[in-house]
């Protein structure tokens, strides 16, 4: 649902770009999506169609690359993924703080015409 | 054919909310306000918890801004108590965001120091993501939504400042798991305070009115900045 306003504003992004540069238009955009960030992917992508038409990105593509939430344990310092109930590392079976790694949400790159 | 050129920008996002975000938490902490982001599920008692806090701080101006996709029920129910309130209308978003909140200050233009809650919409998952300008993050979460949570939606545990654990009244009628959800809130967010609270009997909500107005005597020193 929440995807629509941050859809809006990649496009904004990427077309602030495109004049700087002096370009004609954006070719794609390149999305770092962690699996905890709270943004769908593909609800960009649906967006994306309808919000982009008329814009310098109305000929992008988007690609997505997703990340994988990672938590760190106390004890032995391991990042580990999560299983869906608990936070327990597999290795020492003490707990996983949460990290960064997962939480990403921002536009690496983005390709013009030049 | 033109060529392809690849323009390395690594931009986060959000970042125009996040700056406006920052800019509303500095003039608040310039007015002396504390701004308390309520979050939490429809129905866990955000509205109660708030009144009630109001209620028990009778030494300090309490401003309410009310988040609701339609509606202004909750806000009729705050002024009949005679409370400074505002309402926000998403007309179907799920969650407050920085710019939402600052238009609505100009409404609101609170002019004394105190405290100003603002409840955003019922939901566990989407108002977590967004900075809004608060200087606190309150969740609300109740014995009847089950143990849990915390692992279901960790980033509003992960985010959350203080922790109301509300309607303990009815533990004996649920299967709630506090050491599971200990346990979990504990992982994602090892220092937090979790109040328990009974908002309809007041119970518990002198501990977080004394926590609340011990952070606004810090945002009076200015520490937040
Ligand atoms: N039993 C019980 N009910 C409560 C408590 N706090 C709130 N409620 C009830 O829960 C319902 C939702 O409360 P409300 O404050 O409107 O929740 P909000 O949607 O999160 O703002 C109302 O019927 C309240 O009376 C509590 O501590 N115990
Ligand atoms: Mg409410
Ligand atoms: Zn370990």
């Amino acid at each position: 649902m929440h995807e629509y306003p941050i859809t809006c504003e990649i496009i904004g992004i990427a077309e602030d770009y495109v004049r700087r540069y002096g370009a004609q238009e954006v070719l794609q955009i390149n999305l770092v999506i962690g699996e905890d960030s709270g943004f769908i992917g593909d609800s960009i992508e649906m967006y994306f169609e309808v919000i982009a038409k008329g814009t310098l990105c109305e000929r992008a593509h988007i690609e997505i690359e997703y990340i994988k939430p990672l938590l760190k344990c106390v004890g032995c310092h391991k990042l580990f993924e999560r299983t869906s109930a608990s936070f327990t590392c597999p290795l020492c079976h003490q707990i996983g703080r949460p990290t960064a790694r997962g939480k990403e949400f921002y536009i690496k790159s983005i390709e013009v015409d030049l | 054919m033109a060529d392809n050129k690849k323009i390395e920008i690594f931009t986060n996002i959000l970042q125009r909310n996040d700056q406006i975000a920052e800019l509303t938490q500095m003039q608040m902490t310039e007015q002396g306000l504390l701004s308390i982001n309520v979050m939490g599920a429809p129905g866990a008692g955000k509205t109660s918890v708030i009144l009630s806090l109001i209620k028990e701080m009778t030494e300090m101006k309490a401003y309410v801004i009310e988040g609701d996709i339609e509606s202004d029920i909750d806000t009729k129910k705050l002024r009949e108590q005679g409370i400074e309130t505002i309402q926000i209308n998403t007309h179907g978003a799920c969650h407050l965001d920085a710019p939402t909140l600052a238009a609505a200050l100009q409404d609101l233009r609170p002019l004394q120091e105190g405290v100003i809650f603002i409840e955003n919409i019922g939901n566990l998952v989407c108002p977590a993501e967004f900075q809004i300008g608060e200087h606190i993050k309150m969740l609300v979460v109740t014995v009847t939504e089950g143990s849990d949570k915390p692992y279901k939606y960790p980033l509003a545990f992960e985010k959350a400042d203080i922790i109301i654990l509300n309607k303990i009244d009815l533990l004996p009628y649920v299967d709630f798991d506090e050491n599971y959800f200990m346990a979990g809130v504990r992982g994602l967010n090892p220092e937090v305070l979790v109040a328990k609270v009974t908002a309809k009997q007041n119970m518990g909500i002198k501990e977080v009115a004394k926590w609340i107005e011990n952070k606004t005597t810090l945002i009076s020193q200015e520490l937040y900045l």
